[in-house]
């Protein structure tokens, strides 16, 4: 084999139109919301939820569409997760959820009844939440133009707090706080889509997480930000607030938690549990000293890093046998349709 | 899987890299052959724990980066002929053919679907009996079972619309391809546990004999890869080059013994184009005639024309264990998983991949 022949691949020609990674909250969908959205539309904010005065009253803002497949998983419904990914997105800016609108798109031939279940499910997550859900828009698309229904919610809360969340308040000495076990919401999916079975069902962490989220601010924890867990996992979230904080964050693999089925499941499928997508976790940066009080306020609530220092806005990893690593951005889609 | 955390245990993984610190008298370079322990090696940062006088070099395991270039092309030609459905593993789809990947052309209208099973091909197959459905059968000895248990029941099923386009390779011709090589600098192997699971390692003993290297069956935790290192370590030490099995809990000599049988009666071994190493005799398998029906080259007519490559990606010498991916001067500027060069970039059994993902130890 003296003879090898050493060669690769020309560079892709196909990259001007979307793929599924520009969904999947990666580096590509980084890429499309920094070089296209913001460079076009210029938003004010980075975050998930903008912040806005008016009338006296200082209010939070947000909106997300929801495309998850099947639209019934162990755990919740596109309605109930419509409704908590909007109220998340409001606790993550330290807002009160007052209000939202919800959007939807179905696609012609679907179920009455199914629609009826969507429906109910998201006015019985609304209840729970003590969220109002007070206008809407409805469109019907032709038969395959759309899978079912897609639903957008829009929300409005009002901040609970005078100061100001945001990932580049992250600094030196705070502690991460990690609200419970990671990876549950993606492998539901997942595995109802793929028709999996475990040993037991993994159920989806879908959930409201605002009365948690306001209650460290209640309790007067130094909260600096807080982002929830959605596509990218718990990776994804921690990298983009070292980013735009422009500080190194030291996480401990050994201290953040993840079920025994769903480290079952993520093994089988090749995946990495860190960047399995939530919908009910959510990390909260908090001054040096306040981790384990604010731990203690979070069902499940574990510190799993600090920030060490700032410089480089990156995040490494002390792996399970102790040796460390850089965590990056996620290339190409993990799992499609999550949410 | 709870029987995970003790091949996961930072006091067992810190003592056996102490006892390979220990036995160890001077540099020893050994090939982990599969491209899923290169992920775990890196991942687990498994290569900090070890003195730097052991050096791990990285093999051609990893089954979609081997895939020639035309074949990826063939399937991308398939997956746009009108009635066609192309599945494959997921892994198989981001990677560049000469032109374009799987999931670039599916954004062009190509028809294309992930699946977990050759199985669920089939599945497909029955479900959608207005479509073809072709299968892009990828991988080493151990998803070749699979592979023939979903012909046999689109067989049994009379399934007119199921058919496989086979990239299957085998472990143990590309293994004396390498070792024989001029240019081979490996001491020591660890072979791949989990190939070894369908295939057993008889086929390894005249290797370890012919080219005068230990081959350690291991597997793909980290305690389980440091007691192969250890093992592999011990018998250079020793002077001694013979096969043992560290990963006795799944393989046994002989393999499993009815997926052996049943692979040998569907399929024939091929002489089979490397990508990045060139065509290396009776390493691939395809259908046996009785079966060919269910072959994918024969039921379409393909193109077979050769394809070039471009000359600025190092793929083929990081396969062979002659490079390591931060050699290539294209590594994370000109070649990221984004925008690859090369397959090895891509794939999660891929060492560039690996290296692209865990290997930053320092900001």
């Amino acid at each position: 084999m003296s003879d090898f022949a050493l060669f690769c691949p020309a560079p892709l020609g196909e990259r001007e139109r979307v793929l599924m990674a520009h969904g999947g909250g990666g580096r590509l969908m980084r890429e499309l919301i920094e070089g296209l959205f913001a460079a076009r539309l210029k938003p004010q904010h980075e975050t998930d939820a903008a912040t806005l005065a008016a009338g006296g009253a200082r209010l939070a803002f947000t909106t997300d569409s929801f495309v998850v497949r099947p639209i019934f998983f162990p755990g919740g419904d596109i309605g109930s997760l419509a409704v908590h990914g909007t109220v998340n997105d409001l606790a993550m800016a330290g807002a009160e959820p007052v209000a939202l609108s919800a959007a939807f798109i179905l696609e012609e031939g679907l179920e009455m009844e199914t629609l009826r279940r969507v429906v109910d499910s998201m006015a019985q997550a609304a209840q729970r939440a003590g969220v109002r859900i007070v206008t809407g828009d409805t469109k019907v698309v032709e038969r395959g133009h759309a899978d079912q229904i897609y639903i957008t919610t829009t929300g409005i809360g009002v901040l609970a707090h005078d100061g100001e969340l945001a990932p580049g308040r992250a600094a030196p000495g705070d502690e991460v706080v990690l609200s419970g076990d990671i990876g549950r919401h993606g492998m539901a999916v997942m595995s109802a889509r793929e028709g999996l079975t475990f040993e037991s069902e993994i159920v989806s962490d879908s959930a409201p997480v605002h009365r948690e989220a306001l209650g460290l601010l209640e309790n007067g924890v130094r909260v600096h930000c807080m982002r929830d867990l959605t596509r990218g996992g718990l990776a994804s979230a921690v990298i983009e607030i070292a980013r735009a904080a422009g500080v190194r964050v030291e996480l401990d693999e050994a201290r953040i938690p993840v079920r025994e089925d769903v480290r079952a499941a993520c093994e089988l499928l090749g995946f990495d549990p860190l960047y399995v997508a939530n919908e009910g976790r959510f990390v909260a940066f908090v001054a040096a000293g306040e981790g384990e009080r604010a731990a203690a306020l979070l069902p499940g609530g574990a510190v799993i890093g600090k920030v060490l220092e700032t410089g480089a806005g990156a995040v490494t990893l002390r792996s399970l046998i102790g040796a460390a690593r850089v965590l990056d951005l996620l290339s190409g889609e993990q799992l499609p349709r999550i949410c | 899987m709870k029987h995970l955390d003790e091949y996961r245990d930072a006091g067992r993984a810190r003592a056996l890299a102490a006892e390979i610190a220990r036995v160890m008298t001077r540099p020893w370079r050994i090939m982990e052959i599969c491209g899923g322990q290169t992920h775990a090696i890196l991942r687990f940062g498994i290569d900090q724990l070890l003195p730097p006088e052991l050096e791990l070099v990285h093999g051609p395991g990893c089954p979609v980066c081997v895939t020639p270039l035309e074949l990826i092309d063939r399937a991308i030609a398939l997956a746009r002929m009108p009635g066609v459905l192309l599945a494959s593993f997921g892994d198989m789809l981001r990677v560049p053919g000469s032109g374009t990947d799987l999931l670039a052309a599916r954004a062009r209208g190509a028809q294309v679907a992930v699946v977990y099973s050759p199985l669920d091909a089939a599945r497909l197959a029955e479900q959608k009996q207005d479509r073809q459905i072709v299968f892009f059968a990828v991988g080493f000895e151990t998803t070749v079972p699979g592979v023939a248990l979903a012909v046999r029941e689109a067989r049994r099923l009379g399934l007119k619309n199921f058919s496989i386009l086979s990239a299957h390779v085998l472990v143990p011709p590309a293994l004396r391809a390498i070792l024989g090589s001029p240019q081979s600098r490996i001491q020591g192997v660890l072979a791949a546990g989990h190939v070894c699971t369908v295939e057993g390692f008889e086929d390894y003993e005249p290797i370890a004999r012919d080219y005068g290297v230990p081959v350690v069956v291991t597997g793909f935790e980290p305690v389980d890869l440091l007691q192969g290192i250890l093992l592999c370590v011990r018998q250079l030490e020793a002077g001694r080059a013979v096969v043992e099995n560290q990963y006795a809990r799944a393989v046994r000599r002989e393999g499993n013994r009815e997926a052996r049988a049943l692979v040998r009666a569907m399929f024939e071994p091929v002489d089979r184009k490397w990508r990045g190493i060139g065509v290396i005799p009776l390493s691939g398998l395809a259908l046996r005639p009785e079966w060919r029906e269910f072959d994918a080259e024969q039921r379409f007519s393909l193109s077979t024309g050769e394809v070039q490559e471009s000359p600025e990606c190092i793929g083929g010498l990081v396969l062979q264990g002659a490079k390591k991916p931060l050699e290539c001067p294209a590594f994370g500027e000109h070649c990221t998983p984004e925008r690859p060069l090369g397959a090895p970039m891509v794939s999660s059994e891929g060492a560039c991949a690996a290296y692209y993902r865990y290997g930053r130890t320092h900001v």
